[in-house]
C-alpha cells in the first residue's frame, strides 16, 4: 500500500485527509495488511466463502411477509430528525446535480 | 439501602415483597448516576422520562400484572435507538439525535403497552458511553471521552460496551445491555468484574441497533450474575420479523438449567458430572500473561471439582481470526457506515461547494479516527482487484474457523479459555498503535465469526484488576452455558466482589 492508495481509497470513502493525515495512517493500515497477508498461505480452495453464519448451520430462505401496510402515520416523531423543514417536509440539500 | 449491591434477580423479590419500589429504585440509581459523573458512564440521562416509567411499573405491580423485571432499572448501549433518550453511537455525527422510534430490544425490556404487548416493565436509566460506532476494545474512541474502570480509574473499561460495563460495576445500574461484534460485551465485562454473554447469531434483534459488522453484531446483557444475565437474555430474545435474521425459533427460558444437574449421573456435590470442557492449547499459549493463565486455570479447576472433566482441544486458526475479522467487519462497516451522508440526518458541514465536497466534510468532521480507519479498511478490501485475495479469502477462513469449532465440540460440550491477554490496561497504552489494540482481541473474535454464544464470568484478580473466563458454547446452548457459570457462581465468590469505591 502506498500514500497514493490511501488517498484513492479516501476518496471512494467520500473523506478527506491531509497529505499529514495520510502520512500519519499509511504506516498503521501498512502494519494491519501484513498481518491480513498471512491469509494467503491458507489453502482454501475447498471452501466457499461464508457470510452469514447460520449459513454454516442450515439453509435460511430469505422470510417474506405479506405486501401490506404495517406501519402506522408517525410523521411528528418523524420529522424531530429532519434538518429543515418546509409544509411538514424534509428539507434537504439538492442531491442530484 | 445498598440497593445498587443487589442483584437483579434480588432486586426482583424486593419489588415482589413490597421492600422497595419501582420509583425509590429509580430515584436511587439516578442519585448514584449523578454522583457517578467521573466513571463517564452515561452520554445521557432523562429523570422525568425515567420516573415516569417507574411510576407506570409500579402501577402495573399494584394491579398486580407485574412479570419477573417489572420495575427493574437498566442502562441502554447507546448503540440502541431510544425515544426519549439521545441516540449517538458515541459519534460526534449522531450529535443529539432523537430517534423516532425504540430498537426491538428497548421496547422488549420496556413499558409495555398496546402496540408493545411483551414489554418486560423495566426502567430506563440512560444510555451508556461506548466506542464510536461499537469500534473499539478500551472506549477511548468515543466522541464524548474515555471510560473510566471503576477498579483502577487510570485504566481503561474495554470495550465496545465500555459505559454499559462500567455503570454495572460501579453500582450505577444493577444491569445493561451491551452488543458484541468481535467481543464488545465479553471483553468490557471481563475487564470490570462482571458476566456478560453474547448469545448465538441471531437470539436477538437487530432491528434499532445502530449497524457496524452486520454480519457479526449481536445484543446481550452485561450484569453481575449468570442468573441475571439468564433473566435479561430471556426477555431480550425473540424472532422479530423486522429484523430478516433473526431466527425463527428465538425465545425461550435461557435460565431452565441454572440450578439443575449436567446429566443424569451427576450428584449434589459435583452437579457437573458428565460436562466435557474443552481448553484450546492456542487459548493458553504465547502472548497470554500469567496472571490471567493462572486463574482461568483454576476456573478450570474448580469446574472440574464441580464433576467436569478437562480435555485438551484445537482451534488451529485461531491467530487468523484477527485478520479474517480485520478485514470482514471494517467490509460490513464501509458500508453500513455510507448512510451517513450529512443528507437527511446527523452531521452536516457548515460550508460546501457542490455534493462531493457535502458528503466529504460532513464525513470528515462526523467521525473519529478508529472509525474513518476502519472504513478506509474496508473500502481497500471491497474495491477491484483486491476483493478476492482480501474479501473472499477472510470468508473462505471464516468457514474454516466455524468447521474447527465443530471439530473442537466433537470432543467437549463447552470450550473454556481466557477472554483477554490481559487485565485492564492504562488510558492511552495501546490508543496510537491500532495493531496492537486490534491483537488483544484474539480470544473473542472466532466465536463472532462462527456466530457461536460465549460469555465472560468473573474467575480472579491481577495487579487488582478482575480477569475474566470466557466459556463457549455450541450454537443455542446459551442456557447450558449459563449453567454452567450459574453452578460456577454458587462455588465461588469473585463475581460478587466488587471495586472498593463502590462500597
Amino acid at each position: 500500500m502506498k500514500l497514493d492508495d490511501v488517498q484513492r481509497i479516501a476518496h471512494l470513502s467520500r473523506l478527506e485527509l491531509s497529505q499529514a493525515e495520510a502520512e500519519l495512517v499509511l504506516p498503521q493500515l501498512q502494519a494491519i495488511f501484513s498481518l491480513v497477508e498471512e491469509m494467503q498461505a491458507v489453502d482454501t480452495s475447498n471452501f466457499t466463502p461464508l457470510a452469514h453464519p447460520i449459513l454454516f448451520l442450515r439453509d435460511l430462505a430469505q422470510p417474506l411477509r405479506p405486501d401490506h401496510v404495517t406501519e402506522p402515520n408517525n410523521r411528528e416523531q418523524n420529522m424531530q430528525s429532519a434538518p429543515a423543514q418546509q409544509n411538514g417536509y424534509f428539507l434537504v440539500p439538492r442531491v442530484i446535480e | 439501602m445498598s440497593w445498587h449491591l443487589s442483584s437483579v434477580a434480588m432486586l426482583a423479590k424486593a419489588l415482589e415483597a413490597k421492600a422497595v419500589s419501582s420509583t425509590e429504585l429509580a430515584s436511587h440509581f439516578l442519585a448514584r448516576i449523578q454522583a457517578g459523573g467521573r466513571w463517564n458512564a452515561f452520554l445521557d440521562v432523562n429523570p422525568a422520562l425515567t420516573m415516569e416509567q417507574a411510576a407506570s411499573a409500579d402501577r402495573i405491580r399494584a394491579d398486580g400484572k407485574a412479570g419477573k423485571l417489572t420495575g427493574i432499572p437498566l442502562a441502554h448501549k447507546d448503540v440502541f435507538v431510544t425515544r426519549g433518550w439521545k441516540s449517538t453511537a458515541a459519534s460526534k455525527m449522531l450529535l443529539d439525535y432523537q430517534s423516532p422510534f425504540d430498537a426491538a430490544v428497548v421496547e422488549r425490556l420496556g413499558m409495555p403497552s398496546e402496540q408493545n404487548p411483551g414489554g418486560a416493565g423495566m426502567v430506563c436509566l440512560g444510555k451508556a458511553n461506548m466506542d464510536e460506532f461499537a469500534m473499539g476494545s478500551s472506549n477511548e474512541n468515543s466522541a464524548f471521552g474515555p471510560v473510566l474502570n471503576p477498579w483502577n480509574p487510570a485504566c481503561v473499561a474495554g470495550g465496545s460496551s465500555g459505559g454499559s460495563a462500567a455503570a454495572v460495576a460501579a453500582g450505577l445500574a444493577p444491569i445493561a445491555t451491551g452488543t458484541d461484534t468481535g467481543g464488545s460485551i465479553r471483553q468490557p465485562a471481563a475487564l470490570c468484574g462482571l458476566t456478560g454473554i453474547k448469545p448465538s447469531y441471531g437470539r436477538v434483534s437487530r432491528y434499532g441497533m445502530i449497524a457496524y459488522a452486520s454480519s457479526l453484531d449481536q445484543a446481550g446483557p452485561i450484569g453481575k450474575t449468570a442468573e441475571d444475565c439468564a433473566l435479561l437474555l430471556s426477555a431480550m430474545s425473540h424472532h422479530d420479523p423486522r429484523d430478516s435474521t433473526s431466527l425463527a425459533d428465538s425465545g425461550e427460558d435461557y435460565g431452565r438449567y441454572l440450578n439443575a444437574a449436567w446429566d443424569a449421573s451427576a450428584s449434589a456435590a459435583k452437579p457437573l458430572t458428565g460436562l466435557r470442557v474443552g481448553l484450546p492449547i492456542e487459548f493458553f499459549s504465547e502472548g497470554l500473561a500469567d496472571g490471567v493463565a493462572k486463574s482461568v486455570r483454576e476456573g478450570a479447576s474448580q469446574l472440574q471439582a464441580l464433576g467436569a472433566t478437562l480435555v485438551e482441544v484445537s482451534l488451529p486458526k485461531t491467530k487468523l481470526s484477527i485478520p479474517v475479522y480485520y478485514v470482514l467487519a471494517p467490509a460490513e462497516a464501509s458500508s453500513n457506515l455510507s448512510r451517513f451522508d450529512g443528507v437527511r440526518y446527523g452531521h452536516r458541514t457548515n460550508e460546501y461547494r457542490d455534493l462531493s465536497e457535502m458528503y466529504k466534510k460532513s464525513r470528515t468532521e462526523g467521525f473519529g479516527s478508529e472509525v474513518k480507519r476502519r472504513i478506509l479498511i474496508g473500502a481497500y478490501v471491497l474495491s477491484h482487484g483486491y476483493y478476492d485475495a482480501y474479501y473472499l479469502q477472510a470468508q473462505r477462513i471464516r468457514r474454516i474457523i466455524a468447521a474447527d469449532f465443530q471439530t473442537a465440540f466433537a470432543q467437549c460440550d463447552l470450550i473454556l479459555g481466557p477472554v483477554t491477554p490481559d487485565v485492564a490496561w492504562k488510558f492511552g497504552e495501546k490508543s496510537n498503535d491500532p495493531l496492537q489494540m486490534y491483537l488483544a482481541d484474539i480470544y473473542t473474535l472466532s466465536t463472532n465469526l462462527a456466530g457461536l454464544p460465549a460469555m465472560s464470568v468473573p474467575c480472579g484478580f491481577s495487579q487488582d484488576l478482575p480477569i475474566g473466563m470466557q466459556l463457549i458454547g455450541n450454537y443455542f446452548s446459551e442456557a447450558r452455558l449459563l449453567q454452567v457459570a450459574h453452578q460456577y457462581q454458587q462455588a465461588t465468590d469473585w463475581h460478587l466482589r466488587q471495586p472498593s469505591e463502590v462500597l
